[in-house]
């Protein structure tokens, strides 16, 4: 039996995709290998097909990803026949454009934010198709479809455009930018039931597998050179899955042993955590991603 | 499961925010860092009741003014139904805001101080949620706490409520509830304060469906874009990408493409790679042909015996979202799903006073949160239908020339 709900979100989101590639000239999809960008790649393949995803993909890439995610990307975008360009936070680093963030907790989450703006600016890229959605953060709840940006990337929440009945205003000034989220209304559990529904492939990193974890605040990461080890960090094997994927130096791990997307739906419900409790960099503050979408982050 | 919209607006300071909290916390839908969140804050503020406004004010300006600004949308999900509210701000600066957050939703949630009564606000956003023709208020007698649960009070908001609906539209199916967010009575736990309440919760009038208002179904089609393909086995694959906003389509329909008004029959009706022989409501299909007739984005696709208005003035009332006044003669970009084209303000019939649901005439200039009646020119044929009957194709939003900024939500009439 079809699922009314997950129809009428794809619906909303088939149309959303139309209009961006309807309004810009030059869109772009950016993509990181995770679930919620997997997803958003496969309702753009249903919104225009036969024709192919009319805009590239884009993935910052910090260095610092899961092997397996960036395995799956090249094998998933040579299946759906996407033009891939990357830009590396490395490169960024190596200009002297950012500085890598140093002692126990440093990441380079914040820094894709300069690599992000250079790629836009370099392409020329009009609008950059997000996979956000509303009920991940508290600051994400206040987002609108359309995010319009200055040249400096700068989300203004006193200059959010009002998006009644969803009519979708996408004009702009030489040099502005649209941050476009098709699926802003889906949850967590939505996207899963949707990876269920239409069988979508994912990166192993979600499913139980063993892996070496140090354990950190009572936090278990993946052990990797990207991470400034230190000696109140205990290392252990477990068996463990990761229910968001970012760097490996700002993702916690879950202790699971769920291997299929049914089995990985049941146990979240069941958990009553929000999968951003699992993103070390959010929890600098709690006003931590506001400030990075002010500063230009997706 | 049944999906509830909801959208929630109230003066400053009317504890909605709190309101949303306490529905979430009292359904045991708190996430365990919301919980976190909300043990740590209380602490801090060495509050008595948990601080449930946390949850919701997501910005750094709305934590420290105490005030919500922007639309939060909240998703929760009970063993039956999920929700999506839709958490508009109740200052009056922010009532485009109010608008956006009703805009989707089918019950709003209008709430009440209870030692203040009905306000300025409470019946603007009343007249709005009337106007957009939701299919349910429901007014949140707040603060029941705060006037010692008393009865009277009640009664006389009550009074208030029935007298603003029997004279601005008393055909709006509403429901009053005397509750407390702070403490937790009416919202999701009946009352043990106010045994003299007898109706519902608002937790079990939420998990009521609301009677869907029911509006025509001549078939509409905003055309996105075209896709013309060679690929995926396909050879000179041509078809209109787009939205059935009202009405059903099946194979074999005869059809018109406005403006050009030509006709021709639909071959195919497709949705990735399955075809379909007939199309509803809020489907997204992409249309092919039997003739290769001329449509572009911003083409609306009909059946010839259902053609909507097709001149070139259009009577609408507006809701005014922008700082900058507009006036007779002004100038914008009408956009609506995929049609987009020049108007002008021609005239200004008069302005509403929402508290009295009265109209002004000789009205010049249209100010920010103004609810107006306009004729507006078109530089082209706009075929919308009227909203009291069509929701989908009656509505559009005005943009500023220069700004490129929504400057108005407008409802045909």
């Amino acid at each position: 039996m079809k699922n009314q709900h997950l129809y009428d979100l794809e619906n909303e989101s088939i149309y959303i995709l139309r209009e961006v590639a309807a309004q810009f000239k030059k869109p772009v999809l950016l993509f990181s290998g995770g679930k919620d960008s997997i997803v958003m790649s496969h309702l753009a393949r249903k919104a225009f097909y036969p024709s192919r995803i009319p805009f590239p993909f884009l993935h910052v890439d910090t260095g610092h990803n899961f092997p397996e995610t960036i395995a799956f990307r090249d094998e998933y975008l040579k299946e759906l026949n996407a033009d891939l360009i990357v830009r590396y936070v490395q490169d960024s680093i190596n200009e002297n454009k950012v500085q890598e963030e140093t002692g126990k907790y440093a990441s380079r989450n914040s820094l894709q934010t300069v690599t992000l703006l250079d790629a836009i600016e370099e392409f020329g890229f009009d609008a950059c198709l997000g996979g956000a959605r509303r009920d991940e953060e508290k600051s994400r709840a206040k987002e609108r479809i359309f995010s319009v940006r200055d040249d400096f990337g700068q989300w203004d929440y006193k200059r959010q455009r009002p998006e009644p009945f969803q009519i979708l205003n996408g004009k702009i000034q030489f040099g502005e930018n649209v941050r476009a989220f098709p699926i802003s209304n889906w949850t967590e559990e939505d996207i899963w039931s949707y990876i269920l529904q239409e069988n979508l492939k994912l990166p192993e990193v979600y499913f139980a597998h063993e892996r070496k974890l140090i354990k950190r605040d009572g936090v278990y990461i993946a052990h990797s050179d990207y991470l400034n080890i230190v000696d109140t960090d205990e290392i252990e094997q477990r068996v463990v899955r990761f229910r968001t994927v970012g760097d490996m130096t700002c993702t916690a791990a879950f202790i699971s042993d769920a291997t299929t997307v049914e089995e990985v739906l049941k146990e979240n419900v069941a958990s009553k955590h929000s999968e951003r409790g699992a993103r070390i960099d959010d929890k600098r503050s709690e006003s931590a991603l506001e400030e990075r979408k002010k500063g230009g982050y997706f | 499961m049944e999906l509830i919209r909801i959208s929630t607006a109230g003066s400053v300071d009317d504890g909605k925010s709190t309101l949303i909290g306490r529905l979430l916390y009292d359904n045991n839908a708190l996430t365990k860092e919301q919980e976190e969140l909300l043990a740590k804050k209380t602490a801090e503020k060495g509050w008595e009741d948990p601080d449930l406004s946390v949850i919701t004010d997501g910005l750094i300006a709305e934590r420290e003014q105490g005030i919500t600004i922007d639309v939060a949308n909240i998703y929760f999900s009970t063993e039956t139904h999920k929700f999506i509210i839709a958490d508009s701000p109740g200052h009056v600066e922010y009532t485009r805001n109010m608008v956006t957050g009703a805009s989707m939703a089918d019950t709003s949630i209008i709430l009440v101080d209870s030692r203040k009564g009905l306000l300025e606000q409470s019946y603007r956003h009343f007249f709005i949620s009337n106007l957009l023709r939701l299919n349910r208020v429901i007014f949140a007698i707040n603060k029941m706490d705060l006037v010692d649960y008393d009865q009277d009070r009640f009664i006389e908001i009550a009074i208030q409520i029935q007298k603003m609906v029997e004279n601005s539209a008393p055909e709006m199916n509403y429901a009053i509830v005397p509750l407390s967010s702070l403490k937790g009575d009416n919202v999701v736990h009946p009352s043990q304060n106010m045994n003299w309440y007898k109706g519902k919760t608002l937790n079990e009038l939420l998990h009521e469906a609301p009677e869907r208002i029911v509006t025509a179904s001549s078939f509409r089609f905003d055309v996105q874009q075209v896709i013309h393909s060679q690929e995926n086995g396909f050879t000179d694959y041509r078809a209109f990408a787009g939205r059935i906003l009202s009405g059903k389509v099946k194979v074999g329909d005869e059809i018109v493409a406005l403006p050009s008004n030509r006709t021709s029959k639909i071959t195919e009706i497709r949705r990735f790679k399955e075809t379909l022989n007939e199309a509803r409501p809020g489907d997204c299909v992409s249309i092919s042909l039997k003739d290769e007739i001329d449509i572009s984005r911003g083409v609306l696709l009909t059946h010839p015996e259902a053609i909507p208005d097709q001149s070139n003035e259009m009577k609408a009332t507006l809701v005014w979202m922008d700082e900058k006044n507009a006036h007779s003669g002004s100038k914008f970009r009408l956009m609506c799903g995929s049609r987009n084209f020049p108007v002008k303000i021609q005239s200004i019939e008069n302005k509403i006073d929402t508290t009295l649901a009265t109209k002004l005439a000789n009205t010049d200039s249209i100010e920010l949160n103004d609810i107006v009646e306009v004729t507006l020119r078109l530089s082209q044929p706009g075929y919308f239908d009227a909203y009291t009957e069509n929701k989908k194709n009656g509505v559009f939003i005005l943009v500023d020339l220069q700004s490129n900024n929504t400057v108005a939500v407008g409802f045909k009439q």
